[in-house]
């Protein structure tokens, strides 16, 4: 079924705050396989100019994967989720993702499609420090495959 | 620790070293645990058969925490990626053995923009076929 147009816009109360924790980046890198020492050594980190140590440039996922359940939840959105696959992912920096972080997400419909009988929904997740400090965005476009 | 890479020591065209990474079931369950992502079709043959796959596959945001690595490497710091963009077009199906898939990554210098930035384009495939489409990376270097 299509997806209503009149969803384009429409934003979600900000998520609980997501404290970034240094073990947290570690066991991300690891499973990337990034070894460079800048996401598990403080020193190493400070070395290129950063407070502490910083996460791979995808880990937002992690941060944005469950402040997007708010469109997964809403009602309005009528999506087969047993037919979802991911489209499209990506990530603006404005500054890396550090250890100490307190982020807090606020995601936004972006855009509905249809496409050949699949439905296209591309959410934005705005995520930025307690203090309001903008620090990444996040674009999903997921795809619900259509059965015909 | 490698060295962080200079604006002015790059050109477009310019090839990034290639990078080859292999990836296993094992890979997968670490990243699913890692990511929060516990969708079976990353470890149950039965739910992705089920759902028209040709078997278990990779999770999209690996293979683009993978692919990325050439980028960051090249640069010298992760931190330095300011973009970072895919299309996921083709799956990479992970077979249940040791060997598991196999995915390369090429990538070169697409363009050299303002303030030290500059936009890398990459190319990243399984078993010969093309898996990411529109994969790009803006680094900002000193």
């Amino acid at each position: 079924m299509a997806l209503d147009a009149g969803l384009v816009g429409r934003s979600y109360p900000p998520s609980a705050v997501y404290e970034v924790g240094r073990a947290k980046i570690a066991e991300f890198a690891a499973a990337v396989g990034a070894g460079d020492p800048v996401h598990t050594d403080p020193e190493a980190a400070r070395a290129l100019g950063h407070p502490d140590v910083v996460a791979p440039p995808t880990f937002a996922i992690v941060v944005t994967l469950g402040a997007a359940d708010v469109v997964l939840a809403d009602p309005d959105v009528a999506l087969d989720y047993s037919r979802v696959v991911h489209g499209e992912q990506r990530f603006t920096h404005h500054r890396p993702i550090r250890a100490g972080d307190r982020l807090v997400s606020t995601t936004t419909i972006e855009a509905v499609r249809s496409v050949a009988g699949n439905d296209l929904l591309t959410t934005r997740v705005d995520v930025a420090t307690e203090d309001g400090e903008a620090v990444c965005t996040a674009t999903s476009m997921l795809v619900a495959r259509g059965t015909a | 620790m490698s060295a962080r890479l200079q604006a002015a020591d790059v050109a477009v065209g310019a090839e990034l070293p290639e990078q080859t990474h292999r990836v296993t079931r094992a890979d997968l369950v670490r990243y699913a645990g890692a990511s929060g992502d516990l969708n079976p079709i990353h470890w149950s043959d039965r739910v992705a058969t089920g759902v028209g796959l040709p078997g278990v596959i990779a999770h999209g945001m690996l293979t683009m925490g993978l692919t990325v690595r050439a980028v960051t490497d090249w640069a010298g710091d992760p931190g330095a990626v300011v973009e970072y963009q895919v299309r996921f077009g083709r799956p990479v199906v992970v077979p249940d053995d040791d060997t598991g898939a196999e995915v390369t990554v090429r990538g070169k210098v697409g363009q050299v923009l303002d303030g030290g930035r500059v936009r890398v384009d990459l190319t990243v495939t399984s078993g010969g076929e093309k898996v990411l489409s529109l994969a790009r990376a803006t680094v900002a270097l000193a």
